[in-house]
């Protein structure tokens, strides 16, 4: 391997790792602020008692979204020198300002609300968990809005003296049109997936407790758990519609933008009118033609254009006019002279993943709104048993969808600017690259299980009893703190 | 002015929030086995750090940010060149983010000493790294004609790069002290401001040697009178350590670090990453930077928002300005103290 592979690989490995995490801290801060709220609205202890558990929660797994976020931003001077050079001029700004909007709010307002227990009054306590939440949110469209210029170069310029792509247009590459169906869409997945996340721990502790219960007949918290799958169960559905809606106009716009990696998604070789849509699509292994295929008449017109009968052009089409477009050898490295297509068979899959997990979780919280409702029949302990996968669908889908939104972009790096092989470090040695790869994976190896079994520990623990905040007014300076590391 | 002066300047200014900050909590992690003798200590010592490290560490992100995107070659050049050191300042930071985060979920010795060397290495490794890659950014790399670091992992460990990592981890080290001693009570105030008063002794001595040095190297008048001020504020902060009054101390440090981190960009201008390999390839405020444009732009972000920040999180360390002291610190978590299983 040399160094663009292994960088690649890092790359890889450091996002997907990052994004096991980030989904769970944009949408668990929302809703641990939600509880919170709900508490200091009504003082019912219940919403007390879920802010602190799923706080704790989140603070667990926040910790290891933030230390991979900061091997994201070093990684693109370290490995991708050369993107960073070409792209530094547009590319930078949206991640500076990251670090100025968000990363300080963040982080700010996460320490002040962990240490703020009945240091600040109620009302701004609560107050803090709401400003780390748009915080993440502010994280989320900066750095989203970097990555949809790399899917849709807008608003800049290529200056030939430089050799960089210049900015020409900031207010371009905020309200990119990719951006505006791809921030809606990662925001209401991050929903999607924290709403699962409650569901699934929450069953987990109503299917203890139900089970404490019958054995010694102790009061249950059952009730407090039932009602926080419900309200998971009702995120995780309604985010899901946006999801898919948003998803329906992130298809189209792709169809537009990037026509290659609509067609690899679906492994439509050659263009078609009224083209259908593939549930299952086995290629030759040069990725040339199609083998065997089972399909849904004319739903990929509909899919990428809004209409049954539209044309949709397939990948030989593609490579032809590329090849026509932008010559003979963007990337000789990874794929043979004029070719523009991606890996067709992880591209095809990945998105089918991406689509078939979430439709999982979706259809699972509606199932579970379901069977919990009130006056509906006796509960039986099937359904938290299978609550219990929804956010591990979740968390994959998320994955998945990022392999196949970068994946499916190759062999650019920029689309139709760049190459990836273009962008790697020129002066990074094949050892330094190995080095850091290997360090990076095993730290992260060794983290993922400390973070999990940490995870699972508070768990299994279940929802703290209630216990009324220390009084913020009180002068008594030797009192301990509410809370300490 | 020209906006490329503003951003070299606006990007000294992060660096110099960054160390002036997060300069006390590496120093506190460094100091974890010096100062606190027991359990109860070494969380006094978390604690006084605990809701505001990670606001400090931001500091850093933003400084990186903002050098990609408005020095995009500077940030290139930079990050690859200086690849493994970076690479172990990531690790560190890593490890003592989460060490600060995770300690305290679990009541378990074995848990505890392994974090609290996570913190400690954590602390110490990017104290002394930061220092080394300054001082070899300052006097120069060897950058081709390409504008790549042309050098390796050995170029940067010259003499000059290596006392400045001594400067920079026995400062932070001294600063921390200065911040223990202003922000606990009891024992450990008075063990830590007499710790302070030696450390920031022999700061002193290896930081006025590594300022002149400097100096001789490429200073101008203005690098020159930024390391006369930060010499004086060291000596005044050691004397108001020496006579107790400890907010005066830590103001000292932080006087000190700022100046110091000034008169090292100062030297530096209008260069960014001068090369030792021919004057022609150095990296300049001018062949460095961003377009007009994007500078503009991030002029109104800066300005609208550096203030707003400032602003929030020194609330924060208003909020948290009580000394803690053994006595304020909670018996371990109940949650923590359940073995696992037995919920």
């Amino acid at each position: 391997m040399d160094v663009t592979d292994i960088a690649r690989w890092q790359f890889g490995i450091t996002t997907v790792y990052h994004f096991l995490f980030v989904p769970v801290t944009i949408g668990l801060s929302a809703m641990v602020a939600a509880f919170q709220t709900a508490w200091v609205r009504s003082g019912r202890e219940e919403y007390l008692r879920l802010t602190k558990f799923f706080g704790k929660l989140f603070l667990i797994n926040f910790a290891i979204g933030v230390v991979t976020g900061i091997v994201q931003e070093f990684q693109f001077g370290m490995n991708w020198s050369d993107y960073s050079r070409f792209v530094g001029d547009i590319f930078g700004a949206p991640l500076a300002i990251e670090g100025l909007l968000a990363f300080f709010l963040e982080s700010t307002f996460l320490g002040l609300w962990i240490f703020g227990w009945g240091k600040l009054p109620p009302k701004l306590h609560a107050a803090t968990i709401w400003l780390v939440h748009i915080g993440t949110l502010f994280s989320a469209y900066f750095i989203l809005a970097a990555n949809s210029w790399m899917q849709h170069p807008v608003g800049y310029k290529y200056d030939a003296t430089t050799g960089r792509a210049e900015l020409h247009d900031f207010w371009a590459v905020m309200f990119n049109k990719v951006q505006l169906v791809t921030f809606p869409h990662v925001v209401l997945s991050a929903y999607m997936t924290a709403g699962a996340f409650v569901i699934g721990v929450a069953a987990y502790l109503y299917l203890k407790e139900r089970r404490t219960l019958t054995e010694a007949g102790t009061p249950s918290d059952s009730p407090l758990y039932l009602k926080a799958v419900r309200i998971g169960a009702a995120v995780t559905l309604v985010a899901g519609l946006g999801v898919a809606v948003s998803g329906d106009f992130q298809g189209k716009i792709m169809t537009d933008v990037q026509p290659m990696k609509m067609a690899a998604a679906e492994g439509l070789y050659e263009t078609e009118s009224s083209a259908p849509f593939s549930i299952l699509t086995i290629g030759t292994p040069d990725g040339k033609e199609e083998k065997f295929a089972i399909k849904v008449p004319k739903l990929l017109s509909f899919l990428a254009e809004g209409d049954f009968t539209s044309e949709v052009k397939g990948i030989n089409q593609l490579r032809d006019e590329y090849q026509a477009k932008y010559g003979q050898d963007p990337g000789a490295k990874y794929y043979s002279p004029g070719d523009y297509t991606p890996i067709i068979p992880v591209t095809y899959w990945s998105f089918r993943f991406m689509i078939g997990l979430g439709v999982l979780a979706a259809a699972g919280a509606a199932l579970i709104l379901l069977v919990t409702r009130k006056g509906g029949r006796p509960l039986g302990a099937w359904w938290p048993r299978l609550a219990i996968f929804l956010p591990i669908a979740m968390i994959l889908g998320n994955a998945w969808g990022w392999m196949f939104t970068e994946m499916g972009r190759q062999p650019w790096v920029v689309f139709g600017l760049m190459t990836t092989a273009q962008g790697v470090s020129p002066g990074v040695s094949v050892f330094e690259a190995w080095v850091s790869v290997i360090a990076l994976t095993s730290i992260y190896a060794i983290l993922a299980v400390v973070e999990f079994g940490l995870m699972w520990r508070y768990i299994k623990l279940g929802a703290p009893a209630y216990e009324p905040p220390p009084d913020h007014t009180s002068s008594d300076d030797d009192a301990p703190l509410a809370f300490a590391y | 002015m020209e906006l490329t002066t503003v951003w070299f300047a606006l990007i000294a200014v992060l660096w110099i929030g960054y160390f002036t900050l997060e300069g006390f909590d590496f120093g506190v992690g460094m100091l974890l086995p010096v100062v606190a003798k027991n359990d109860t200590e070494r969380r006094v010592l978390y604690n006084t750090v605990g809701p505001v490290w990670d606001g400090n560490e931001v500091w850093v992100l933003t400084a990186g940010g903002a050098t990609f995107a408005a020095f995009p070659e500077w940030y290139a050049t930079l990050f690859s060149g200086f690849y493994l050191p970076l690479l172990l300042i990531l690790l560190a930071l890593i490890v003592r983010n989460l060490a600060f985060e995770y300690r305290a979920k679990k009541d378990d010795d074995t848990w505890r000493r392994n974090w609290d060397l996570g913190l400690i290495i954590g602390s110490f490794l990017p104290a002394l790294l930061w220092g080394v890659a300054f001082a070899n950014i300052v006097a120069g790399v060897p950058i081709d004609a390409n504008k790549e670091f042309t050098g390796n992992l050995f170029t940067l460990l010259n003499p000059f790069g290596l006392l400045g990592g001594v400067v920079t981890t026995l400062l932070f080290a001294t600063h921390g002290a200065m911040f223990i001693a202003l922000k606990t009570d009891g024992e450990i105030r008075h063990r830590a401001r007499a710790l302070s008063v030696k450390l920031g002794l022999a700061a002193a001595v290896v930081a006025v040697v590594f300022m002149v040095w400097a100096q001789v190297k490429g200073g101008s008048l203005s690098s020159g009178i930024a390391f006369v001020l930060a010499a004086l504020a060291l000596v005044s902060a050691l004397a108001a350590a020496w006579k107790g009054r400890e907010g005066w101390a830590f103001t000292g440090t932080f006087v000190t670090i700022a100046l110091a981190v000034a008169g090292l960009f100062f030297a530096l201008f209008p260069d960014v990453m001068p090369s030792t390999t021919s004057d022609a390839f150095s990296l300049t405020t001018t062949n460095a930077s961003a377009t007009g444009y994007t500078l503009t732009v991030m002029t109104w972000v800066a300005v609208i928002f550096t203030p707003i920040v400032l602003i929030y999180q020194g609330w924060t360390y208003w909020v948290f300005r009580k000394r803690i002291a053994t006595h304020h610190i909670p018996p371990a978590t109940p949650a923590a103290t359940v073995p696992a299983g037995a919920a």
